[in-house]
């Protein structure tokens, strides 16, 4: 046996150190299909209880919506289960190639590549178009899977203040003597529900000679007008060089993502992308239901248009109850506690009450900055969304916070 | 040496409102603290060696030696002896 005492122990010392810190992750395991309202089993052998949902990437409520469903069923039928395969070597179906066409058309680009997730699509592309002359100057907040994906990547790294143009500028001159300069953001920032001032960055890009890469996996199907993404908010539509998106948000919700952007790089990505040449195609029924997605957001803006209105009405309701929230222009609402132990105590109070929500601190956020993230839905409807403020005002009450602001949150609490 | 890396913090790392709320010394935890995150910190290890003509290897550029300005000086001092000698 290779696994000495030593060892296990050493892994067990690891884990308590987890546990004391607090940030011990735990499963809560749901007894429904996703959905707005879900049946949750919590704590471990404690009855379901049916709660409201604020805390799922199901934007437009598509993760069991029955047309979909039944797209997949039908692709199980005629098309399989699995592909047993890489795509280059007998993975790719009509359906892989299908899908890859609708994507490019919906997103506004050349050419798709499916990944079996969008953190792979992260974690190949760098590594499959750049080298050692090149530069890649990313935000500081982007998703850990880029993160990852730089690190990957021979290329010289440099990092921007979130969002901040002045400071990107900077590094934009400092790395003039680079071949290519990439530029890297999230369209949505998924724990500040911000947007990229994308328009801005294209300027810049032009002015500076640089390539564009959005990572629009919370955006993707809703932000827009017509939901294509960020850069349709901000009438950049067309002009972006790589785009990476996830099918596994509101695009059904279940796996897999792309690279989508221009015909060269798109093609280096299927003879280089490591994650795309050694992993399994993504499984025909959920290509085909990622299919139906595209066909049913193409139709009508119906969906988005729910989320934008009850993601207004929730921003305005939370804060005239007396919460702090982040600013954005999303379905990602933060409301801000600033102190860890608050954000997980509100969060385990709101459970109680019927509302499913999530506390997140350092390091996932920056140290005082913890908060709850709210997610709405498309799915949501009033009486859930004005359930959910009830109890959010009373949980508020009882700690005393509602109309804080975060000096006086800070005061009471911590940070 | 102490004050120009400090400015560079200031200005590389903090927004304004943080920098004028924050005090910033040679003892200030960085990385631990999340003022820097070790993601980030590349630019500030090009910019000692830009400034001091010193390559710090990237295994000697870990997290615990850029935690404190004191700590980053301990390792920017050892590579520019090595540099003198």
């Amino acid at each position: 046996m290779a696994y000495a005492s030593t060892i296990k122990e050493a892994f067990q010392a690891d884990l308590a150190g987890i546990r004391e810190k607090g940030i011990y992750k735990e499963e809560r395991y749901i007894h429904s299909p996703q959905a707005a309202h879900i049946q949750v089993e919590y704590p471990r052998g404690a009855p379901t209880r049916e709660v409201v949902n604020l805390c799922a990437n199901n934007y437009l409520g598509l993760s069991s919506h029955p047309d979909v469903v039944a797209a997949a069923h039908r692709a199980l039928d005629e098309r399989g289960y699995g592909m047993s395969s890489v795509r280059f070597i007998c993975g790719t179906q009509d359906v892989h190639r299908q899908l890859e066409e609708k994507l490019t058309e919906f997103l506004g680009t050349e050419d798709t590549i499916l990944f079996a997730s969008c953190l792979d699509a992260n974690a190949g592309v760098f590594e499959a178009i750049l080298g050692p002359d090149d530069v890649m100057i990313s935000d500081r907040l982007v998703h850990a899977s880029i993160v990852d994906g730089i690190r990957l990547c021979k290329a010289m790294h440099d990092t921007y203040k979130h969002a901040d143009m002045a400071h990107l500028e900077q590094k934009l001159q400092e790395h003039q003597d680079r071949r290519i300069r990439l530029i890297i953001t999230d369209g949505v920032f998924s724990m500040d529900g911000d947007l990229a001032p994308l328009d801005q960055i294209v300027a810049l890009a032009e002015q500076y000679h640089a390539m564009v890469f959005l990572d629009d996996s919370h955006a993707t199907g809703f932000i827009g007008k017509t939901g294509r993404g960020v850069h349709e908010h901000f009438g950049v539509f067309g002009n972006i060089d790589i785009i990476t998106t996830t099918l596994g948000k509101a695009l059904g919700g279940a796996s897999g993502g792309c690279v989508s952007g221009r015909k060269e790089i798109v093609e280096l990505c299927r003879q280089r992308a490591r994650p795309y040449l050694f992993s399994n195609a993504v499984p025909p029924p959920i290509a085909a239901a990622s299919l139906k997605v595209l066909e049913i957001l193409s139709a009508t803006t119906e969906r988005r248009d729910k989320l934008e209105a009850n993601a207004n009405f929730w921003r305005k309701a939370v804060v005239d109850a007396g919460f702090v929230i982040k600013d954005g222009d999303s379905p990602i609402v933060p409301i801000m506690l600033f102190n860890a132990k608050l954000a997980q105590d509100v969060a385990r109070d709101l459970f109680a009450e019927g509302v499913y929500v999530v506390g997140f601190f350092f390091p996932v956020v920056a140290a005082g900055q913890a908060r709850i993230r709210t997610q709405l839905s498309a799915d949501h409807d009033m009486p859930m969304l004005q359930r959910a403020l009830e109890s959010f005002k009373k949980v508020g009450a009882t700690y005393g916070i509602l109309g804080l602001d975060k000096k006086g949150i800070i005061e009471k609490f911590g940070s | 040496m102490k004050e120009l890396i400090l400015e560079y913090i200031r200005h590389e790392y903090l927004d304004e409102d943080e920098a004028a709320d924050m005090v910033l010394d040679d003892r200030t935890p960085l990385i631990s603290s999340g003022i820097v995150d070790s993601f980030s910190m590349v630019s500030l290890k090009r910019f000692l060696e830009k400034k001091n003509g010193i390559n710090i290897p990237d295994e000697e550029a870990t997290p615990q030696a850029f935690d404190t300005v004191a700590s980053i000086m301990v390792l920017v001092n050892k590579h520019l002896a090595k540099k003198g000698a």
